[in-house]
């Protein structure tokens, strides 16, 4: 496989595309926002559980390509115990990191295995496929009242 | 010609001797919209370095030409069509707009609350959502004919729903997402015996076979050039004259008009009457050469290789494991719409696109579709008569690498 495919397609992201985590409805939900990426179809729901400024707990569900669902599934698990602001911070280094120039640095420290998605950058017709989980995230917890669409 | 010379008719088409990411591009997305020939991508040139100027109202030697030449060009489609008279193509922006014309002109005056249109389950967004618009206007019932699960239309609950009611009857002839044919003959002659008036949204068809209009015997056929060989933002509305005649005007403005005060206006005759302001002339023109290319191969040996090919790709692409076709009519034009094993349409596009293979991937503007298919989305591989074995060889492989990644 060509090498820029095998960045995008790492193992761990074929990993949480083929077992996603927090891949459930929240019931008892606090916040919960749609998204939608019109061009291709992705469609998905992201839930959210705050014990006050804190998630308790977080969930996605939906249908996607391999990096929307991956992307939903590490979202999930990162966001777990932060708070607030914790979450909005690294919303941002996502953006930064998506949205960069190719071949610049990524910040990994933050990131954490976030930074697996660094390579998306060289596909940008799939930025909004690793963001709208995102995008959906940040609904939930500030809503705007609108659906959230990658368009 | 007798046949079609692949490799010949691949030499009038500069793009597909292309490279993408160091590769061979293989264009494999041609419903979406087809590559332009040397022909029409030289005479749009030819237009615009020696011979433009608006027609309809200049009286110099270039305006003359201009006009003598965009006319010329709706005589070119009115025999593609075989329409009986050049007054019955209107030239408009592309079959979509042919579509909202046609619902918000005919549509309008013709339609009242209660009335009924009939469509089909695998219409496209553009045949849809015109009539729903009119809907919210007029207060008119849209009813939908059902698929079967090969992707046919079902005659059977087609004549059930076209009822006294139906007063028009709005179809595709060849599904972009499925490749189905419609039989468009019987549901015009069905429509008819009930009195209700047809469209046939022909976008997909007229590059694969030859239309009739006259012997189909359609009230209104559809088109858009740049599926078509030609540019885009030019395309035909075909209509009998007689409703064209009573149809009141689409857009108001110039060339439309015969004499207009601040009291009272009349307006031209059709076709003009449908075409206000300045059209896509060049475009119009391209679309008028795309024709006589298309006659110069022969529509008769497009349809036979084309029809070869289609069954060669589809024994390929069925022979890759987990491969799900969606549309498996009888009749069929050249389109391979599948799904993948868990491999989402959009993942498989981004490969292929790194083959150099391009492709559609997602809902192909018919979503009530997928719906009924149960899918999201697709991967949409459509041909054309510059497709090849070989092309196809390689989409096989990338598809094979595709099974491999989603293992």
């Amino acid at each position: 496989m060509n090498p820029d495919l095998r960045d995008l397609y790492q193992q761990m992201i074929m990993d949480h595309n083929k077992n996603p985590m927090n891949f459930r409805e929240i019931r008892d939900a606090t916040s919960r926002a749609e998204g939608f990426n019109p061009l291709c179809g992705d469609h998905l729901h992201v839930y959210l559980k705050m014990n006050g400024d804190r998630i308790e707990d977080i969930s996605f569900e939906g249908a996607g390509c391999a990096i929307s669902k991956a992307s939903g599934s590490m979202m999930t698990a990162a966001l777990k115990g932060k708070t607030r602001a914790e979450a909005e911070g690294l919303f941002a280094e996502v953006r930064a990191m998506l949205s960069r120039e190719p071949g610049m640095p990524v910040n990994a420290e933050k990131l954490g295995k976030l930074a697996v998605f660094a390579g998306v950058c060289e596909f940008p017709l799939r930025v909004k496929c690793a963001s709208l989980a995102w995008h959906t995230m940040m609904e939930a917890i500030a809503p705007t009242g609108k659906q959230v669409s990658t368009e | 010609m007798n046949g079609l010379d692949v490799a010949k008719v691949r030499e009038d088409f500069p793009v597909l001797h292309e490279r993408v990411y160091g590769k061979p591009l293989i264009y494999l997305d041609n419903a979406a919209t087809t590559q332009k020939p040397k022909i029409v991508i030289e005479t749009i040139k030819q237009f615009y370095s020696r011979e433009n100027a608006n027609i309809h109202r200049g009286i110099f030697c270039l305006s003359e030409r201009a006009t003598r030449r965009y006319e010329n060009a709706r005589l070119k489609v009115k025999e593609f069509l075989g329409a009986a008279s050049e007054k019955e193509i209107v030239f408009v922006r592309g079959a979509t707009e042919a579509i909202n014309l046609v619902a918000q002109t005919w549509g309008r005056a013709f339609l009242g609350k209660g009335d009924e249109v009939l469509i089909t389950h695998m219409e496209h967004h553009s045949n849809i959502v015109p009539w729903q618009i009119l809907r919210e206007e007029k207060g008119i019932k849209l009813k939908v004919a059902p698929v079967d699960d090969a992707g046919e239309l079902i005659m059977e609950e087609f004549r059930k729903l076209l009822t006294d009611k139906v007063k028009f009857v709005s179809v595709v002839h060849v599904s972009n997402a499925l490749g189905t044919l419609n039989p468009v003959e019987e549901i015009i002659r069905l429509a008819h015996e009930k009195g209700a008036k047809v469209l046939i949204d022909g976008a997909q068809a007229v590059a694969h076979e030859a239309v009739n209009v006259r012997d189909l015997d359609a009230d209104f056929y559809v088109l858009s050039g740049h599926k078509l060989f030609a540019p885009t933002g030019i395309g035909v509305l075909y209509g009998k004259a007689e409703l064209l005649d009573q149809m009141p005007p689409y857009q108001g403005g110039g060339d439309m008009i015969r004499s207009v005060t601040f009291e009272a206006t009349t307006y031209n005759k059709i076709p003009y009457k449908f075409e206000a302001g300045t059209p896509h002339i060049a475009g119009a023109i391209g679309l008028g050469v795309a024709v006589d290319y298309l006659r110069g191969i022969g529509l008769e040996w497009i349809a036979a290789y084309e029809k070869e090919l289609l069954a060669y790709g589809t024994k390929k692409l069925l022979a890759i494991p987990g491969l799900r076709l969606i549309g498996t009519a009888k009749r069929k034009a050249a389109v391979l719409s599948f799904t993948l094993g868990e491999a989402h349409a959009h993942d498989i596009g981004t490969i292929l696109d790194r083959a150099g293979i391009a492709i559609r991937a997602g809902h192909h503007c018919a979503m009530p579709l997928m719906q009924r298919f149960g899918v999201s989305a697709t991967t949409r591989v459509s041909l054309a008569f510059y497709n090849t074995r070989e092309e196809i060889d390689r989409l096989s492989d990338a598809l094979r690498e595709v099974v491999e990644v989603f293992k």
